[in-house]
Formats: C-alpha cells, sequence, structure tokens
C-alpha cells in the first residue's frame, strides 16, 4: 500500500457489499414480490437488476433490496414495493428490469414517484 | 455483485456445533438452485448468541435463523432466498414479536442494550479476506497515523480518549506508550497479550477469530507511536482457529504492504510474527509472556524495570492486550472525544464480556462501561434459567471475585469492581445461582491456581497449596474456626509476597467469598453442613418414607447397591455404603428423595 488513495479504491469497491450487512431503521425498503407468480412472471432478473444497480451506486447504507412472497395481486406480477421510513408504501407493478432502472433513476434517486408503473396513480396522495 | 449475503458465524462455538458443515451444505444447495450468481456465503466471526448456535444471518434483511442443521438448509434456500419468505421455524424467537411479525436484531434484548467498538466486524465481516476489513474502514487509521500524524500526536489522542487496559489491569494505555516512546534504543517492541487464560473467557479469541485484522492495525499504529519496527503476537496453541486466521491475516497485509516496508510510502517499516504459547496461565503475566517469546520457559522476572524500560530481549517493550488493540483504530478515526462521550468519569468506552454459568445468553456481549451487573444479567443475558434466584457473579477469573445480589445495581467500571473487592478482570463473566457453594467455588479457583502457579517464588507455590488444603478440609466438614483464621492469614501473606500478578491476586476468590459470604464457611465448619447442598462429604441422600411408593426403581438405578427394600414397601439408603452420585434422587417419580 503505497497511499491511501489506494487503500479508498478499495474501501469504495468494497463498502456497497459490506454495508449490506448492516441494520437501520433509516432504510428504504424495496421489496420484490417472489412467489411462485412473481418468478414464473420474471421478477427475478428484476431483483437481480435492482439490488446490482443499489451496489454499484453505492447506495446499499440507505437502500436495501429484499424478497417477499405473494402480496396477492398476481395478475399484475412482477410486483415491486417501496417503502420510504414516514412515507406512504408506493407499489410498481408490472416490472420489468428496464422498467426497474427507470424507477431507481427517478424514484429512489431523484425522489419523484414513477406515476405510469404505480398500481393506481389515483391512490398516491 | 450478489442480492443477498448468508452470514455462517464460523466462531468456535458455532464451529463445534457444526457450522463448517452447514456452509458445505449451503453452498451445494445454492448451486443446485442456481443461485450461485445471486447469493454469497460468508463465514465471519462471533456473532455473540453462542447459547443459540450455530447462528446464520441473511442480509439485507437481516433475518436471524439461530440453531440451524444441515437437514434445514434445503428449506431455507428454496423458501428464503429463492422465493423469500421466512423460515420462521428457525428465527431466533426474541426478534418474533407476540404478534408474530419480524423485528430487527438491533431492537432484541441482547443487542440493543450493546455497543459494539472492540466486536463492532465481528460476525459482519469476513475475517479470512482483507479485502472486507478495507471496506468498513480498515486501515485507513493506519494510512491516517502514518500520513497526517506525529507519534506524539497519537499517545497524546490515546491518553485524551482515556483507554485503560482491557487485560484487566486497567493501566491507561496511552501513559504505557508515552512511557515506551521515551526510552531511546537501537529496537523496541510492541507486543500482543492473547494468552486469554481465565477459566469461561473467550473475549480476545473471538476477536481475534472474527476481526484479525483490527489487530494487526492497531499494533503497526504502536510500532509507529513508540518507535518499533518488530511486534509479536502471544497467542494460545488452545486457539487453532484463531492462530490460523492471524496467520492468513498476516500474509494479506505483507502482501498488500500494510505489513513491511515503508507502509503508505512513509519511512515507517513494520512487521509482526506469531508466539504460540503452550498452554501456562502464568504467562499471561507480561514479564513470564516475555521470557516464553525469548524461548525460555514461562516464568514470571521482577518489576522494576518495567517492560516499558527494559522488556523484551531487554529492550523498551509494551504490551497490550487483544481487546485494547481492537478500540484503537476507531479511537483515531473517530477522535479521542468521541471515545471518552461514553462510559464512567474514569472508565471510558466500551467492555466485552463472556457471558456464562447460570444465565440465558451464554455468549459474547459489549457493553459500555457504567451499564449495572442488573442490565447484563437480567435485560441482555436473559436472567437465570429454571427460575433460580440468582447469588453472585464471578468477575476477572481466578484473579478476581465476586459481586454479591446487594451490588446487583453497580455500575460496571475499572474502580467499582476494585471498590466492591473484585476486579473487572480480562471480561469473563460467570453467573452462579442459589446452588452454586461458595466454598466450592473459591475451591475450584484455588486449584486453578495451584495448577499453574510456575513454582518460582514460594508464597504462591507453597502457600496457595496450603490454602488448597484448608478450603479441601472445609468443605470435607473437617475444619475448625482456627484454620479459618489461618487461611484468611495465609491470603494477606500471598498478596504481598509474591513475586507476580498470579500469585498476588490468587487469594482473590477466597477473601472474596469470605467478605459476602462467610456464613456459608461457618456452616461448613460449625454445622457440618453446605448450605446449597453441594459439597458431598456434608450431604446425604435420604428417602421419605410417606412418598416412598416402593416402585424399586431407585434400588434398580444405584451403582452400589446402597438402596435396600422391598416391592411397595418404603426403601432405605444405606449411608455407609452411599456414594452421593444422586443417581436415585434423579429417577424417583414422586419426589421421596431429598438431600439433607
Amino acid at each position: 500500500m503505497k497511499s491511501l488513495e489506494e487503500l479508498r479504491a478499495i474501501r469504495e469497491r468494497m463498502q456497497s457489499q459490506v454495508s449490506m450487512r448492516a441494520e437501520d431503521h433509516s432504510h428504504t425498503r424495496v421489496v420484490v414480490g417472489m412467489a411462485t407468480c412473481g418468478i414464473a412472471s420474471g421478477a427475478r432478473p428484476v431483483l437481480t437488476k435492482l439490488s446490482t444497480l443499489v451496489q454499484e451506486r453505492n447506495l446499499t447504507d440507505k437502500i436495501s433490496v429484499t424478497q417477499t412472497g405473494c402480496i396477492g395481486l398476481c395478475q399484475y406480477e412482477p410486483i415491486v414495493e417501496v417503502m420510504e421510513p414516514g412515507k406512504q408504501k408506493i407499489t410498481y407493478i408490472k416490472m420489468t428490469p428496464e422498467k426497474a432502472e427507470e424507477v431507481l433513476e427517478r424514484h429512489l434517486v431523484g425522489g419523484h414517484v414513477v406515476e405510469e408503473y404505480t398500481l393506481s396513480g389515483a391512490d398516491i396522495k | 455483485m450478489y442480492r443477498s449475503h448468508v452470514l455462517v458465524c464460523g466462531g468456535t462455538g458455532c464451529t463445534s456445533s457444526g457450522s463448517q458443515q452447514i456452509m458445505e451444505a449451503l453452498k451445494a444447495e445454492i448451486e443446485k438452485n442456481g443461485l450461485t450468481e445471486e447469493v454469497s456465503v460468508v463465514q465471519t466471526g462471533c456473532h455473540g448468541l453462542c447459547a443459540l448456535g450455530p447462528i446464520m444471518i441473511i442480509y439485507p434483511d437481516a433475518t436471524f435463523y439461530s440453531m440451524v442443521k444441515v437437514e434445514d438448509i434445503p428449506e431455507i434456500v428454496a423458501e428464503h432466498l429463492l422465493k423469500g419468505r421466512v423460515v420462521t421455524r428457525l428465527l431466533y424467537n426474541e426478534t418474533v414479536t407476540p404478534a408474530g411479525s419480524v423485528k430487527a436484531l438491533i431492537d432484541t434484548d441482547f443487542y440493543k442494550k450493546q455497543h459494539r467498538i472492540a466486536l463492532r466486524n465481528c460476525g459482519i465481516i469476513n475475517p479470512e479476506v482483507i479485502e472486507e476489513y478495507i471496506g468498513t474502514g480498515g486501515y485507513e487509521a493506519l494510512g491516517k497515523v502514518l500520513t497526517e500524524m506525529t507519534p506524539d500526536d497519537v499517545i497524546q489522542c490515546l491518553l485524551d480518549s482515556g483507554l485503560r487496559g482491557r487485560g484487566g489491569g486497567g493501566f491507561p494505555t496511552g501513559l504505557k506508550w508515552k512511557l515506551a516512546r521515551q526510552n531511546d534504543a537501537d529496537q523496541k517492541y510492541v507486543c500482543c497479550n492473547a494468552d486469554e487464560g481465565d477459566p469461561g473467557a473467550f473475549m480476545d479469541r473471538s476477536v481475534l477469530e472474527g476481526d484479525p485484522h483490527a489487530v494487526l492495525e492497531a499494533m503497526a499504529i504502536a510500532g509507529y507511536a513508540i518507535g518499533a519496527s518488530q511486534g509479536y503476537i502471544y497467542v494460545r496453541a488452545e486457539y487453532p482457529i484463531a492462530v490460523e486466521r492471524l496467520r492468513i491475516a498476516i500474509n494479506q497485509a505483507r502482501e498488500m504492504e500494510l505489513l513491511g516496508n515503508n507502509i503508505f510510502g512513509s519511512d515507517f517499516s513494520f512487521d509482526i510474527d506469531l508466539r504460540l504459547g503452550a498452554g501456562a496461565f502464568v504467562c499471561g503475566e507480561e514479564t513470564a509472556l516475555m521470557t516464553s517469546i525469548e524461548g525460555n520457559r514461562g516464568e514470571p522476572r521482577p518489576r522494576p524495570p518495567f517492560p516499558a524500560q527494559k522488556g523484551l530481549f531487554g529492550k523498551p517493550t509494551i504490551l497490550n492486550n487483544v481487546e485494547t488493540y481492537a478500540n484503537i483504530p476507531q479511537i483515531i478515526l473517530h477522535g479521542a472525544e468521541w471515545f471518552a462521550s461514553m462510559g464512567t468519569e474514569k472508565s471510558k468506552g466500551t467492555k466485552v464480556f463472556a457471558l456464562g454459568g447460570k444465565i440465558h445468553n451464554t455468549g459474547l456481549v459489549e457493553i459500555p462501561m457504567g451499564t449495572t451487573l442488573r442490565e447484563v444479567i437480567e435485560e441482555i443475558g436473559g436472567g437465570i434459567p429454571n427460575g433460580k434466584k440468582f447469588k453472585a457473579a464471578q468477575t476477572g477469573g481466578p484473579s478476581g471475585g465476586c459481586i454479591p445480589a446487594e451490588h446487583f445495581d453497580i455500575p460496571i467500571d475499572y474502580d467499582n469492581l476494585i471498590s466492591i473487592g473484585s476486579m473487572m478482570g480480562s471480561g469473563g463473566l460467570i453467573v452462579m445461582d442459589e446452588d452454586d457453594c461458595m466454598v466450592d467455588i473459591a475451591k475450584f479457583f484455588l486449584e486453578f491456581t495451584v495448577e499453574e502457579s510456575c513454582g518460582k517464588c514460594t508464597p504462591c507455590r507453597v502457600g496457595t497449596k496450603r490454602m488448597l488444603e484448608i478450603l479441601t478440609k472445609i468443605t470435607k466438614g473437617q475444619a475448625t474456626m482456627e484454620d479459618l483464621d489461618k487461611l484468611e492469614e495465609l491470603c494477606y501473606y500471598i498478596k504481598n509476597n509474591s513475586l507476580c500478578g498470579l500469585g498476588q491476586t490468587a487469594p482473590n476468590p477466597v477473601l472474596s467469598t469470605l467478605r459476602y459470604f462467610r456464613d456459608e464457611y461457618e456452616a461448613h465448619i460449625k454445622e457440618k453442613r453446605c448450605p446449597a447442598g453441594v459439597c458431598k462429604a456434608l450431604l446425604s441422600y435420604r428417602i421419605d418414607p410417606d412418598k416412598c411408593r416402593g416402585c424399586t426403581l431407585c434400588a434398580r438405578n444405584c451403582p452400589n447397591n446402597a438402596i435396600s427394600g422391598t416391592v411397595r414397601n418404603p426403601h432405605v439408603i444405606d449411608q455407609d455404603k452411599c456414594i452421593k452420585c444422586g443417581a436415585c434422587m434423579e429417577k424417583c417419580k414422586f419426589g421421596a428423595i431429598y438431600k439433607k
């Protein structure tokens, strides 16, 4: 190790992976429905896409991407729910890896809900 | 990029309950389900809840599975990792709310009052991968010290932080370093005392197994501060996992040039070697430890000269304990004020304790100084099993003493514990309930010191032996009150005249039990009775003729044929034949057998 910069480069690379292993109440939770219905309609690529993006952008200290079972709206799968602390839950339906990237970009990073992909724009207050 | 990390504890506790097999089964099952690219399996150090091992934590949702078996693996993979459905039956029951939902691990009684500094990476990172340590800010403190701070700055920072030696003595670490820095020499040494020997203590082992790089980093910082280029870690050979992980860590640090020449491009060079101890308790004493590293028989030598003047190979040396080192990188990174904001007036920061004995959550905890014994035992430790009553807690191992119930609310710090006749010690905390005999406990520790005395000085070699003889007499009901006086007199004599810490503290278990439980000693002597029903010579097993139904079960189970009687008539125990094994009492279905 010849310089602090060299050390910090390794740290940046590793940080997103290690900080996934933290527990914090202020995390935003992104939950992907991964029951049989979800998997059948393609939830797994959505999940891996979201998880990879969050890690690539070093967001693991703020956002955790997890799975859940059947949400109960099988016809709308793949479903992704976004739960930000102190805010109402947002439900995105019929997701694809591409749409997921857009949600991450505009909603999770930009702070604006992507209305056209939500379960019902009218439900969101 | 993995979307999920499965952490499996690879500490000594969980390894002995089969975590290696679980890890292999897990990897195979993950491959079978095609999840190799998505889920990573990480071996970590100790999580602390050793009683519930083998332990598995799945991130990012932080699901805590306890007592996992190989048979459970297919279900965990198929349900949790594939479909995101938590396997509720394997959850640590504290994380399940009465309503059935799962709460965060950090909100459970065991974890919520803890504050982890020395253990911050234990159970979080893979100790065999240096990049994971760097990912949590590792080696950043060393970089900061070498590029931005002078040796005096480092020492001042430690002095301001108020860090005291975690091996038990509580000597201010900054002062130790300052003394070693002031002594000029062509060569100085940095030593790490990892010869953890107290019965029931495993704090240092867990740090070495869970976060070995933290110790290496701190030793390099120490080398820079005092002007040393060589470090030694003296670790017990009985800690094979810790030794192996230290070896791996040292090699990785050398490869990355975090040990070696011109670290971080500075003109500072430092290397570390391991020295294995063969398991002599006295080698945890600093002068004996250094004698042992030098290749001689591990015997203590008189102080002064102190190690800071003439230590290893006659050169100025500092010797710190594993846990002390584990705190140092964090103090450098977060500042002395941050550390000094935790704890009590004279004891700053946190302390790691190994909980053992009659307590629910056997395991490893790290608490801020000043936490009360009640909080540690009742809240974090989950209380005493089977509804038994708390009698005393033993801290400091064979050098320490007992804390009785009357001091249950004392805030734990160095000075408070000394004021009540115990000591902080390295962190073993053994809980005793009403079924434990305090004379027997004192005898247990004396047996240990008699065995471990190196024999160099007479007070310790002969004195502790005589003490043990008197204690044995007491537990057999053969002692007189004069013997008790003699025992007490011997205690003070040995304390004042022994060469090293082992002898000077050996009488402490007797003195502190005499101070708080003299009535138990007197019951053994005057009434020939052991109040807790432990000392075999003083108790007899009897059969209550009113309760005995004559089922003959006891007679059939007695290994010495001491019980006689006919079917459906009360049985009798022949006291001359009885060997007091208690087998009859265990077998009796009617509670007719009692101890007297």
